[in-house]
Protein backbone atom coordinates (compact mmCIF):
# COMPACT_ATOMS: atom_id res chain seq x y z
CA UNK A 1 0.00 0.00 0.00
CA UNK A 2 1.46 3.39 -0.79
CA UNK A 3 1.68 6.11 1.64
CA UNK A 4 -0.34 9.52 1.45
CA UNK A 5 1.01 11.70 -0.11
CA UNK A 6 0.80 15.35 0.61
CA UNK A 7 2.28 16.99 -2.84
CA UNK A 8 2.42 16.27 -6.68
CA UNK A 9 4.66 14.14 -8.50
CA UNK A 10 5.96 17.25 -9.81
CA UNK A 11 6.26 18.75 -6.58
CA UNK A 12 8.39 16.05 -5.97
CA UNK A 13 10.59 16.38 -9.49
CA UNK A 14 9.58 12.66 -9.78
CA UNK A 15 10.35 11.35 -12.98
CA UNK A 16 6.63 10.83 -13.61
CA UNK A 17 5.78 14.06 -13.47
CA UNK A 18 7.31 14.12 -16.96
CA UNK A 19 5.02 13.29 -19.98
CA UNK A 20 7.69 11.46 -21.98
CA UNK A 21 8.33 9.09 -19.10
CA UNK A 22 5.12 8.16 -19.22
CA UNK A 23 5.00 7.40 -22.71
CA UNK A 24 8.27 5.92 -23.11
CA UNK A 25 6.37 3.49 -20.82
CA UNK A 26 3.16 3.40 -21.88
CA UNK A 27 5.06 2.40 -25.46
CA UNK A 28 7.05 0.11 -24.21
CA UNK A 29 4.45 -2.84 -24.83
CA UNK A 30 4.91 -6.51 -25.69
CA UNK A 31 1.55 -7.01 -26.36
CA UNK A 32 -0.10 -5.61 -29.49
CA UNK A 33 -0.45 -1.82 -29.63
CA UNK A 34 -3.79 0.30 -28.91
CA UNK A 35 -3.81 1.92 -32.80
CA UNK A 36 -3.15 -1.71 -34.62
CA UNK A 37 -5.88 -3.05 -32.40
CA UNK A 38 -8.38 -0.83 -33.97
CA UNK A 39 -6.26 -1.40 -37.44
CA UNK A 40 -7.45 -5.15 -36.48
CA UNK A 41 -10.98 -3.87 -35.89
CA UNK A 42 -10.79 -1.90 -39.65
CA UNK A 43 -10.60 1.39 -37.90
CA UNK A 44 -7.40 2.57 -39.33
CA UNK A 45 -8.65 6.13 -39.25
CA UNK A 46 -10.45 7.04 -35.76
CA UNK A 47 -12.37 10.74 -35.90
CA UNK A 48 -14.90 12.24 -33.68
CA UNK A 49 -18.53 11.80 -34.59
CA UNK A 50 -19.33 15.15 -33.31
CA UNK A 51 -18.37 17.55 -30.34
CA UNK A 52 -21.11 17.58 -27.88
CA UNK A 53 -18.93 17.75 -24.62
CA UNK A 54 -16.57 20.81 -23.88
CA UNK A 55 -14.51 19.81 -21.19
CA UNK A 56 -12.82 22.90 -19.13
CA UNK A 57 -9.63 22.08 -16.99
CA UNK A 58 -9.66 25.42 -14.78
CA UNK A 59 -6.48 24.47 -13.24
CA UNK A 60 -4.35 21.53 -11.21
CA UNK A 61 -4.63 22.85 -8.35
CA UNK A 62 -6.77 20.80 -5.59
CA UNK A 63 -6.82 20.07 -2.09
CA UNK A 64 -6.50 16.80 -2.24
CA UNK A 65 -3.81 14.61 -3.39
CA UNK A 66 -5.94 11.39 -4.55
CA UNK A 67 -3.43 8.36 -5.19
CA UNK A 68 -5.05 7.60 -8.46
CA UNK A 69 -5.12 11.24 -9.80
CA UNK A 70 -3.88 10.94 -13.28
CA UNK A 71 -4.09 14.73 -13.09
CA UNK A 72 -1.48 15.04 -10.35
CA UNK A 73 -3.02 17.55 -8.52
CA UNK A 74 -2.32 19.10 -5.66
CA UNK A 75 -2.20 21.57 -3.08
CA UNK A 76 0.95 22.64 -4.63
CA UNK A 77 0.16 22.75 -8.55
CA UNK A 78 0.00 26.58 -9.25
CA UNK A 79 -1.43 26.09 -12.88
CA UNK A 80 -5.15 27.84 -13.47
CA UNK A 81 -6.81 28.88 -16.05
CA UNK A 82 -6.77 33.13 -16.50
CA UNK A 83 -9.97 34.91 -17.11
CA UNK A 84 -8.87 35.66 -20.51
CA UNK A 85 -8.45 31.73 -21.92
CA UNK A 86 -11.73 31.67 -20.27
CA UNK A 87 -13.07 34.45 -22.47
CA UNK A 88 -12.13 32.40 -25.46
CA UNK A 89 -13.87 29.48 -23.93
CA UNK A 90 -16.93 31.54 -24.23
CA UNK A 91 -15.80 32.89 -27.31
CA UNK A 92 -15.79 29.25 -28.94
CA UNK A 93 -18.78 28.62 -27.69
CA UNK A 94 -20.13 31.38 -28.87
CA UNK A 95 -20.01 30.35 -32.47
CA UNK A 96 -20.94 26.59 -31.36
CA UNK A 97 -23.60 24.74 -30.55
CA UNK A 98 -22.07 22.77 -27.74
CA UNK A 99 -24.65 22.33 -25.07
CA UNK A 100 -22.88 20.86 -22.59
CA UNK A 101 -19.91 21.91 -20.67
CA UNK A 102 -17.78 19.87 -18.19
CA UNK A 103 -15.92 22.02 -15.66
CA UNK A 104 -13.35 19.42 -14.11
CA UNK A 105 -9.38 20.07 -12.58
CA UNK A 106 -7.85 19.71 -9.62
CA UNK A 107 -10.80 21.15 -7.92
CA UNK A 108 -12.49 23.84 -10.28
CA UNK A 109 -13.89 25.91 -7.68
CA UNK A 110 -10.10 27.11 -6.45
CA UNK A 111 -9.69 28.96 -9.73
CA UNK A 112 -10.30 32.55 -8.36
CA UNK A 113 -12.72 33.04 -11.76
CA UNK A 114 -15.19 30.09 -11.01
CA UNK A 115 -17.99 31.27 -10.44
CA UNK A 116 -17.79 34.41 -13.01
CA UNK A 117 -17.48 31.46 -15.20
CA UNK A 118 -20.17 29.59 -14.10
CA UNK A 119 -22.03 32.66 -14.58
CA UNK A 120 -21.51 33.58 -17.71
CA UNK A 121 -21.92 29.69 -18.93
CA UNK A 122 -25.71 29.75 -17.31
CA UNK A 123 -26.17 33.42 -18.94
CA UNK A 124 -25.83 31.67 -21.90
CA UNK A 125 -27.99 28.31 -21.62
CA UNK A 126 -25.43 26.21 -21.06
CA UNK A 127 -25.64 22.64 -19.35
CA UNK A 128 -22.87 22.83 -16.79
CA UNK A 129 -21.45 20.16 -15.54
CA UNK A 130 -18.65 20.24 -12.10
CA UNK A 131 -16.48 17.91 -11.18
CA UNK A 132 -16.57 18.24 -7.78
CA UNK A 133 -14.36 16.55 -5.02
CA UNK A 134 -16.66 17.29 -2.33
CA UNK A 135 -14.54 18.25 0.31
CA UNK A 136 -13.81 20.66 -1.16
CA UNK A 137 -17.44 22.41 0.00
CA UNK A 138 -16.05 21.93 3.31
CA UNK A 139 -12.33 23.28 2.81
CA UNK A 140 -13.19 26.65 4.24
CA UNK A 141 -16.04 29.54 4.63
CA UNK A 142 -15.57 30.58 1.51
CA UNK A 143 -16.58 27.33 -0.29
CA UNK A 144 -19.82 26.46 2.35
CA UNK A 145 -22.01 27.88 -0.17
CA UNK A 146 -21.19 25.95 -3.38
CA UNK A 147 -24.12 23.81 -3.31
CA UNK A 148 -26.42 26.93 -3.70
CA UNK A 149 -24.59 28.54 -5.96
CA UNK A 150 -24.79 24.90 -7.70
CA UNK A 151 -28.22 24.92 -7.26
CA UNK A 152 -29.02 28.66 -8.44
CA UNK A 153 -27.74 27.40 -11.95
CA UNK A 154 -28.49 23.84 -12.14
CA UNK A 155 -25.20 23.13 -12.49
CA UNK A 156 -25.23 19.30 -12.59
CA UNK A 157 -22.36 17.70 -9.87
CA UNK A 158 -20.33 14.64 -10.56
CA UNK A 159 -18.49 13.72 -7.56
CA UNK A 160 -15.98 10.52 -6.74
CA UNK A 161 -16.83 8.43 -4.22
CA UNK A 162 -14.57 5.32 -4.58
CA UNK A 163 -16.65 3.12 -2.00
CA UNK A 164 -19.37 3.64 0.59
CA UNK A 165 -16.85 2.51 3.21
CA UNK A 166 -14.12 5.06 4.87
CA UNK A 167 -11.26 2.44 4.75
CA UNK A 168 -11.31 2.33 0.84
CA UNK A 169 -12.03 6.04 0.37
CA UNK A 170 -9.61 6.85 2.34
CA UNK A 171 -6.87 5.03 1.03
CA UNK A 172 -7.39 6.31 -2.41
CA UNK A 173 -8.36 10.03 -1.28
CA UNK A 174 -6.78 11.41 1.89
CA UNK A 175 -7.24 10.32 5.35
CA UNK A 176 -10.79 11.75 6.79
CA UNK A 177 -11.94 11.98 3.11
CA UNK A 178 -14.86 9.82 3.35
CA UNK A 179 -16.36 11.56 6.65
CA UNK A 180 -15.95 15.01 4.87
CA UNK A 181 -17.58 13.69 1.59
CA UNK A 182 -20.54 12.49 3.69
CA UNK A 183 -21.20 15.81 5.14
CA UNK A 184 -20.71 17.29 1.76
CA UNK A 185 -23.27 15.03 0.31
CA UNK A 186 -25.61 16.11 2.89
CA UNK A 187 -24.81 19.58 2.32
CA UNK A 188 -25.74 18.46 -1.48
CA UNK A 189 -28.88 16.75 -0.56
CA UNK A 190 -30.12 19.67 1.73
CA UNK A 191 -30.86 21.38 -1.09
CA UNK A 192 -32.37 19.60 -3.21
CA UNK A 193 -29.57 17.48 -4.99
CA UNK A 194 -29.84 13.99 -5.68
CA UNK A 195 -33.40 13.81 -4.82
CA UNK A 196 -35.82 11.59 -6.47
CA UNK A 197 -38.23 14.66 -7.47
CA UNK A 198 -35.95 16.92 -8.13
CA UNK A 199 -34.16 17.98 -11.36
CA UNK A 200 -30.87 19.25 -9.68
CA UNK A 201 -28.40 16.12 -10.26
CA UNK A 202 -26.03 14.52 -8.48
CA UNK A 203 -24.42 12.32 -9.82
CA UNK A 204 -21.00 9.96 -8.57
CA UNK A 205 -18.28 8.47 -9.97
CA UNK A 206 -16.39 5.07 -8.44
CA UNK A 207 -13.01 5.04 -9.79
CA UNK A 208 -11.66 1.24 -7.98
CA UNK A 209 -9.06 2.16 -5.32
CA UNK A 210 -6.00 -0.29 -6.75
CA UNK A 211 -4.92 -2.33 -9.63
CA UNK A 212 -8.35 -4.12 -10.58
CA UNK A 213 -10.92 -3.13 -12.78
CA UNK A 214 -14.36 -1.27 -11.97
CA UNK A 215 -17.52 -3.57 -10.84
CA UNK A 216 -20.53 -3.97 -12.94
CA UNK A 217 -22.00 -0.40 -13.10
CA UNK A 218 -25.00 -1.36 -12.54
CA UNK A 219 -24.59 -3.27 -9.72
CA UNK A 220 -22.50 -0.82 -7.96
CA UNK A 221 -25.22 1.67 -8.92
CA UNK A 222 -27.84 -0.36 -6.39
CA UNK A 223 -25.15 -1.02 -3.65
CA UNK A 224 -24.17 2.24 -3.02
CA UNK A 225 -27.47 3.79 -3.33
CA UNK A 226 -28.75 0.93 -0.63
CA UNK A 227 -25.48 1.67 1.01
CA UNK A 228 -25.83 5.45 1.74
CA UNK A 229 -29.63 5.37 2.21
CA UNK A 230 -29.34 3.02 4.95
CA UNK A 231 -26.61 4.20 6.77
CA UNK A 232 -26.14 7.98 5.81
CA UNK A 233 -29.51 8.85 4.63
CA UNK A 234 -27.92 10.02 1.70
CA UNK A 235 -29.30 9.89 -1.99
CA UNK A 236 -27.69 10.25 -5.63
CA UNK A 237 -28.84 10.04 -9.23
CA UNK A 238 -25.91 8.12 -11.02
CA UNK A 239 -23.24 6.33 -10.45
CA UNK A 240 -20.28 6.23 -13.43
CA UNK A 241 -18.05 2.96 -13.04
CA UNK A 242 -14.55 4.47 -14.57
CA UNK A 243 -11.59 2.68 -15.09
CA UNK A 244 -8.47 4.04 -13.71
CA UNK A 245 -6.01 4.76 -16.82
CA UNK A 246 -2.09 3.95 -16.13
CA UNK A 247 -1.20 7.67 -16.32
CA UNK A 248 0.52 9.78 -13.97
CA UNK A 249 -0.04 8.92 -10.46
CA UNK A 250 -2.20 5.85 -11.24
CA UNK A 251 1.03 5.07 -13.43
CA UNK A 252 3.45 5.74 -10.38
CA UNK A 253 1.19 3.64 -7.93
CA UNK A 254 1.29 0.78 -10.79
CA UNK A 255 4.86 0.43 -11.22
CA UNK A 256 5.72 1.14 -7.34
CA UNK A 257 3.57 -1.53 -6.49
CA UNK A 258 4.72 -4.04 -9.21
CA UNK A 259 1.49 -3.80 -10.99
CA UNK A 260 2.26 -1.95 -14.11
CA UNK A 261 2.60 -5.03 -16.16
CA UNK A 262 -0.23 -7.13 -14.90
CA UNK A 263 -2.65 -4.23 -14.93
CA UNK A 264 -2.16 -3.70 -18.70
CA UNK A 265 -2.23 -7.16 -19.75
CA UNK A 266 -5.71 -6.94 -17.42
CA UNK A 267 -6.32 -4.23 -20.06
CA UNK A 268 -6.13 -5.89 -23.05
CA UNK A 269 -7.75 -9.15 -22.07
CA UNK A 270 -10.56 -7.08 -21.61
CA UNK A 271 -10.42 -4.99 -24.43
CA UNK A 272 -13.93 -4.83 -26.04
CA UNK A 273 -14.56 -3.66 -29.65
CA UNK A 274 -18.05 -2.56 -28.80
CA UNK A 275 -16.73 -0.41 -26.17
CA UNK A 276 -14.83 1.53 -28.58
CA UNK A 277 -17.83 3.74 -30.38
CA UNK A 278 -18.73 5.42 -27.47
CA UNK A 279 -15.38 6.06 -25.97
CA UNK A 280 -15.46 10.39 -24.69
CA UNK A 281 -12.86 11.37 -27.46
CA UNK A 282 -15.53 10.91 -30.21
CA UNK A 283 -17.96 13.32 -29.05
CA UNK A 284 -15.45 15.43 -26.52
CA UNK A 285 -13.19 18.21 -27.20
CA UNK A 286 -10.74 18.65 -23.32
CA UNK A 287 -9.43 22.48 -23.12
CA UNK A 288 -6.00 22.59 -21.14
CA UNK A 289 -5.71 25.23 -18.38
CA UNK A 290 -3.42 27.30 -20.92
CA UNK A 291 -6.20 26.99 -23.69
CA UNK A 292 -4.39 24.01 -25.81
CA UNK A 293 -6.86 21.79 -27.01
CA UNK A 294 -6.86 17.87 -26.88
CA UNK A 295 -9.09 14.60 -27.87
CA UNK A 296 -9.82 14.02 -24.19
CA UNK A 297 -9.06 14.23 -20.35
CA UNK A 298 -5.96 11.84 -20.80
CA UNK A 299 -4.12 13.38 -23.55
CA UNK A 300 -4.17 16.31 -22.15
CA UNK A 301 -2.21 15.25 -18.97
CA UNK A 302 0.51 13.66 -21.42
CA UNK A 303 0.28 16.71 -23.12
CA UNK A 304 -0.56 14.85 -26.62
CA UNK A 305 -2.17 18.09 -28.27
CA UNK A 306 -4.22 17.85 -31.11
CA UNK A 307 -2.06 17.51 -34.47
CA UNK A 308 -2.98 16.29 -38.26
CA UNK A 309 -3.55 20.25 -39.02
CA UNK A 310 -6.60 20.69 -36.33
CA UNK A 311 -6.09 23.61 -34.85
CA UNK A 312 -4.99 23.27 -31.26
CA UNK A 313 -5.90 25.92 -29.40
CA UNK A 314 -8.89 27.76 -28.22
CA UNK A 315 -7.65 31.18 -29.79
CA UNK A 316 -8.05 29.43 -33.43
CA UNK A 317 -11.39 26.77 -32.40
CA UNK A 318 -13.31 25.72 -35.38
CA UNK A 319 -15.79 23.26 -34.78
CA UNK A 320 -15.60 22.03 -38.80
CA UNK A 321 -11.54 21.68 -39.01
CA UNK A 322 -11.72 19.63 -35.06
CA UNK A 323 -14.47 17.42 -36.03
CA UNK A 324 -12.49 15.95 -39.26
CA UNK A 325 -9.71 15.46 -36.77
CA UNK A 326 -7.35 12.09 -35.98
CA UNK A 327 -7.79 11.16 -32.72
CA UNK A 328 -4.60 10.61 -30.95
CA UNK A 329 -4.17 7.16 -29.78
CA UNK A 330 -1.80 5.07 -27.18
CA UNK A 331 -1.41 2.60 -25.47
CA UNK A 332 -3.69 4.21 -21.97
CA UNK A 333 -6.69 3.84 -24.74
CA UNK A 334 -7.19 0.49 -23.51
CA UNK A 335 -8.47 1.90 -20.26
CA UNK A 336 -11.33 3.06 -21.84
CA UNK A 337 -12.16 0.45 -24.15
CA UNK A 338 -12.08 -2.42 -21.21
CA UNK A 339 -15.42 -4.65 -19.99
CA UNK A 340 -17.89 -2.17 -20.41
CA UNK A 341 -15.91 0.46 -21.60
CA UNK A 342 -15.09 3.81 -19.55
CA UNK A 343 -15.61 7.44 -20.03
CA UNK A 344 -16.55 10.57 -17.77
CA UNK A 345 -19.72 9.23 -17.79
CA UNK A 346 -19.48 5.79 -17.00
CA UNK A 347 -19.64 2.94 -19.01
CA UNK A 348 -19.97 3.24 -23.33
CA UNK A 349 -21.78 -0.12 -23.96
CA UNK B 1 17.92 -20.17 -7.15
CA UNK B 2 14.92 -20.92 -5.22
CA UNK B 3 13.02 -23.82 -5.45
CA UNK B 4 9.02 -23.36 -4.75
CA UNK B 5 6.68 -25.49 -5.51
CA UNK B 6 4.38 -22.73 -6.03
CA UNK B 7 5.61 -19.93 -8.87
CA UNK B 8 2.62 -16.83 -9.45
CA UNK B 9 3.48 -17.37 -12.99
CA UNK B 10 1.89 -20.38 -13.20
CA UNK B 11 -1.37 -19.05 -13.09
CA UNK B 12 -0.99 -17.77 -16.36
CA UNK B 13 0.08 -21.18 -17.97
CA UNK B 14 -3.69 -22.65 -16.44
CA UNK B 15 -4.39 -22.89 -19.58
CA UNK B 16 -1.93 -25.00 -20.48
CA UNK B 17 -3.16 -28.35 -19.06
CA UNK B 18 -5.10 -28.75 -22.36
CA UNK B 19 -1.64 -29.63 -24.05
CA UNK B 20 -1.70 -32.95 -23.48
CA UNK B 21 -5.56 -33.80 -22.66
CA UNK B 22 -6.89 -31.76 -24.71
CA UNK B 23 -11.01 -32.82 -24.86
CA UNK B 24 -10.74 -33.13 -21.24
CA UNK B 25 -9.70 -30.13 -20.52
CA UNK B 26 -11.78 -27.91 -23.17
CA UNK B 27 -14.66 -29.69 -20.90
CA UNK B 28 -13.19 -28.27 -17.77
CA UNK B 29 -12.99 -24.97 -19.06
CA UNK B 30 -15.97 -25.09 -20.29
CA UNK B 31 -17.96 -26.08 -17.25
CA UNK B 32 -15.69 -23.73 -15.46
CA UNK B 33 -16.61 -20.45 -17.63
CA UNK B 34 -20.04 -21.72 -17.08
CA UNK B 35 -20.25 -22.17 -13.61
CA UNK B 36 -19.00 -18.88 -12.62
CA UNK B 37 -21.96 -16.89 -15.06
CA UNK B 38 -25.01 -15.51 -13.82
CA UNK B 39 -27.10 -17.64 -12.75
CA UNK B 40 -29.60 -18.29 -9.84
CA UNK B 41 -26.45 -16.21 -7.88
CA UNK B 42 -25.13 -13.42 -8.58
CA UNK B 43 -21.05 -12.89 -10.61
CA UNK B 44 -20.40 -11.39 -7.19
CA UNK B 45 -21.89 -14.14 -5.05
CA UNK B 46 -19.94 -16.99 -6.62
CA UNK B 47 -16.71 -15.16 -6.60
CA UNK B 48 -16.76 -14.97 -2.51
CA UNK B 49 -17.54 -18.79 -2.52
CA UNK B 50 -14.50 -18.73 -4.88
CA UNK B 51 -12.83 -16.96 -2.10
CA UNK B 52 -13.58 -18.88 0.69
CA UNK B 53 -13.17 -22.44 -0.83
CA UNK B 54 -9.68 -21.20 -2.14
CA UNK B 55 -8.94 -21.06 1.39
CA UNK B 56 -10.12 -24.40 1.78
CA UNK B 57 -8.46 -26.07 0.07
CA UNK B 58 -5.55 -23.49 0.92
CA UNK B 59 -4.75 -23.06 -2.58
CA UNK B 60 -2.29 -19.70 -3.28
CA UNK B 61 -3.55 -19.80 -6.93
CA UNK B 62 -7.44 -19.54 -6.51
CA UNK B 63 -6.61 -17.39 -3.43
CA UNK B 64 -4.67 -14.84 -5.87
CA UNK B 65 -7.01 -14.96 -8.55
CA UNK B 66 -10.27 -14.86 -6.65
CA UNK B 67 -9.29 -11.97 -4.17
CA UNK B 68 -8.92 -10.00 -7.68
CA UNK B 69 -12.06 -10.98 -8.97
CA UNK B 70 -13.82 -10.31 -5.82
CA UNK B 71 -12.96 -6.85 -5.87
CA UNK B 72 -13.29 -6.17 -9.47
CA UNK B 73 -17.05 -7.71 -8.78
CA UNK B 74 -17.31 -4.96 -6.40
CA UNK B 75 -16.59 -6.80 -3.30
CA UNK B 76 -15.28 -5.06 -0.21
CA UNK B 77 -12.62 -6.53 2.50
CA UNK B 78 -15.36 -6.60 4.79
CA UNK B 79 -17.12 -9.16 2.99
CA UNK B 80 -14.04 -11.24 1.43
CA UNK B 81 -12.96 -11.35 5.25
CA UNK B 82 -15.94 -12.84 6.41
CA UNK B 83 -16.14 -14.92 3.12
CA UNK B 84 -12.90 -16.63 4.52
CA UNK B 85 -14.61 -16.75 8.33
CA UNK B 86 -17.22 -18.62 6.82
CA UNK B 87 -14.79 -21.02 5.39
CA UNK B 88 -13.09 -21.06 8.64
CA UNK B 89 -16.02 -21.42 10.43
CA UNK B 90 -17.32 -24.83 8.39
CA UNK B 91 -13.77 -26.61 8.58
CA UNK B 92 -13.46 -25.89 12.31
CA UNK B 93 -17.16 -27.15 12.99
CA UNK B 94 -16.29 -30.17 10.71
CA UNK B 95 -13.36 -30.91 12.53
CA UNK B 96 -15.35 -30.48 15.90
CA UNK B 97 -18.45 -32.45 15.24
CA UNK B 98 -16.19 -35.37 14.94
CA UNK B 99 -15.93 -34.86 18.30
CA UNK B 100 -19.57 -36.78 18.85
CA UNK B 101 -17.71 -39.40 17.40
CA UNK B 102 -14.95 -39.91 19.72
CA UNK B 103 -18.16 -39.12 22.57
CA UNK B 104 -19.59 -42.12 21.33
CA UNK B 105 -16.36 -44.38 21.11
CA UNK B 106 -15.68 -43.28 24.82
CA UNK B 107 -18.75 -44.71 25.82
CA UNK B 108 -18.83 -47.68 23.84
CA UNK B 109 -15.45 -48.25 25.63
CA UNK B 110 -15.99 -47.25 29.60
CA UNK B 111 -18.01 -48.59 31.69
Amino acid sequence: MLKERKISLQGQDHQLSHTDKQIAILEDLEQVSFSHRLEELGKSSFKPTSIDIFQVNLGKMCNQVCKHCHVDAGPDRKEIMTRETMQLCLDALDQSDISTIDLTGGAPEMNPDFRWFVEELSRRGKHIIVRCNLTIILASKKYNDLPLFFKKHKVEVVSSLPHFSARRTDAQRGEGVFEKSIQALKMLNNVGYGLADSDLKLNLVYNPSGAFLPADQAGLEAEFKRKLKDGYDIAFNELYAITNLPISRFLDYLVASENYEDYMQKLIDAFNPAAVDGVMCRNTISIGWDGYLFDCDFNQMLDLKLNHGAPNHIRDFNVDLLTKREIILNNHCYGCTAGAGSSCGGVTT
Amino acid sequence: MDKTYYDPKDLKKFGNITELQPELGKKFFDYYGDVFKEGALTQREKSLIALAVSHAVQCPYCIDAYTSDSLEKGADETQMMEAIHVAAAIKSGALLVHGVQMMNKIDDLTM
